[in-house]
């Protein structure tokens, strides 16, 4: 596809304008400023991979992937911060899913152990396991404030703090696995996984697509319950002090 | 004379802040050990934070704390909090039935309670057996604050805290607690300290009476103390003036 074709995709970005326009939602700035951005975070990233494939030094895919699990970590933070050390407990969370899993794809020799295979899988993973964060930090904050009182008279009782929190954790965890489980069960029925199509569309083999498609289906099923367990336990006892206290 | 005394708990100059608001201010004083003492005050003067520090769910800003002479930070949180049972005004019940809810303490120490050991219990606080199987959603106030003392029970406490456990009971529930209270103090010793807002129920039930105000311990003894208090600030409140 040639930079002229692309440019005819903008006509794509012009509707909702027109429609954010014409019925005043108010949309047209933030439409603009995510469409420009996207064009320069993606070509920029382009040229990057085309560089970083080119050198095929260890090194520079090892940059890409501490640059993957900072901005992770800098997105996801946020929605943890009254978690005390969220930042470093969310950077041990990508390190460790990351390494698990080009641990046994490169282990296992199902994929090779090339740039052009571990950087896009990695982005792949380390974007599912923050979103899984969020997900996650984001029910598991609400629990602890709707439950405060059922926490307390389980500490008051004479509960650890782990016996305490012990259902607010699970009701998070379960509900941050919820949408990969539910989104897989309908895969291929309701929609085409967006890899899987760009493999298509680029002229690859739909039964090869396939099956590298399910491969990264599996993957992110364990990146997905990897991640909200490991974030779970790590948080979990911040919110108390050595005196089995739930803090504020 | 104090030394001779035996405390079931002691404050030592024990102040509390929640941020920069003070709750309580440099209480001292104590609590006997076998006895009633029924705590009275207006609203928001600290009752139930005191309660909170006894238990160990918070910790005192200044001043220290001990139970039965020891400093209660040497507890083991666990420990502690078994020995000083709570029982809450809210009454707080986990989802399941009234049973899920009585063994809980004894689940949270790797025990079992026996349905028969929670239909004792139940009987104990005037609800019928049949009641254990029953979710606590279909449970009435009164009824829920009943399962509430009963759960506390479970741990046989040395120090039961009960903070407004009969104000939302009808006057036969009422009677049915406080003379089930009263025999937990007599024939087991327990050491009760009670929160309530019931002035007669203060003097009735209580062998002392500590008066708190906007976080201070105004004025504390025998629970007579009530009929003729010394303090100004005191005498308002007997008299309905403060609320």
């Amino acid at each position: 596809m040639s930079f002229l074709t692309l440019s005819l995709a903008l006509v794509f970005v012009l509707i909702p304008l027109f429609l954010s326009k014409t019925l005043k939602l108010g949309l047209e700035k933030d439409t603009i400023i995510a469409t420009i951005r996207s064009i320069i975070q993606l070509l920029a990233v382009g040229y990057v991979l085309t560089f970083v494939f080119a050198a095929d030094h260890f090194i520079y895919i090892l940059l890409m992937i501490i640059l993957m699990i900072t901005a992770a970590t800098h997105n996801a933070r946020k929605k943890g911060a009254t978690i005390r050390g969220i930042t470093w407990k969310l950077v041990i969370t990508f390190v460790f899913v990351e390494a698990l899993t080009q641990g046994i794809l490169i282990g296992f020799k199902i994929t090779p152990a090339e740039a052009q295979y571990i950087i896009p899988i990695s982005g792949m993973v380390i974007g599912n396991s923050m979103v899984l964060s969020i997900l996650f930090l984001n029910r598991f904050t609400a629990e602890i404030e709707s439950r405060r009182d059922e926490t307390e008279l389980i500490l008051s009782l004479g509960g650890t703090p782990k016996q305490a929190i012990h259902y607010s954790l699970i009701t998070a965890i379960k509900a941050s696995l919820i949408p990969i489980v539910e989104s897989q069960k309908t895969i291929g029925l309701v929609q085409l996984p967006g890899m899987m199509s760009g493999q298509i569309i680029a002229g690859a083999d739909p039964i090869q697509a396939v099956q590298f498609q399910l491969l990264i289906l599996f993957l992110l099923l364990t990146t997905a319950a990897v991640t909200s367990i490991m974030l779970g336990f790590l948080s979990y006892p911040t919110l108390f002090n050595t005196r089995m206290q739930l803090l504020k | 004379m104090n030394q001779q005394i035996d405390k079931a708990i002691e404050f030592s100059q024990v102040s509390y802040y929640d941020g920069s608001l003070q709750i309580l201010k440099n209480i001292t004083g104590f609590f006997r050990k076998g006895k009633i003492t029924t705590l009275v005050g207006p609203s928001g003067a600290g009752k139930t934070t005191l309660f909170r520090l006894c238990n160990g769910l918070i910790s005192p800003t200044q001043g220290n704390i001990t139970v039965n002479a020891k400093d209660i930070n040497q507890y083991d949180p666990t420990e502690l909090r078994r020995n000083v049972g709570l029982a809450l005004q809210s009454a707080t019940m986990l989802s399941g039935t009234v049973y899920d809810n009585l063994k809980l303490p004894r689940t949270l120490a790797g025990e079992m309670l026996t349905e028969e050991e929670a239909e004792i219990l139940l009987t104990k606080v005037g609800l019928d057996k049949d009641m254990l199987k029953r979710k606590v959603t279909d449970l009435s106030g009164g009824q829920r604050q009943k399962v509430s003392i009963a759960r506390t029970l479970v741990n046989r406490p040395e120090i039961l805290l009960l903070d407004e456990i009969t104000s939302s009971l009808d006057r036969v529930s009422r009677d049915d607690i406080e003379k089930l209270i009263e025999r937990i103090n007599k024939e087991f010793g327990v050491t009760i300290i009670w929160i309530t807002h019931n002035l007669n129920q203060a003097i009735q039930i209580g062998d002392d009476t500590w008066v708190m105000m906007k976080g201070e311990l105004v004025e504390y003894g025998p629970s007579s103390l009530l009929l003729e208090p010394k303090d100004q600030r005191v005498k308002q409140f007997v008299e309905g003036e403060i609320k």
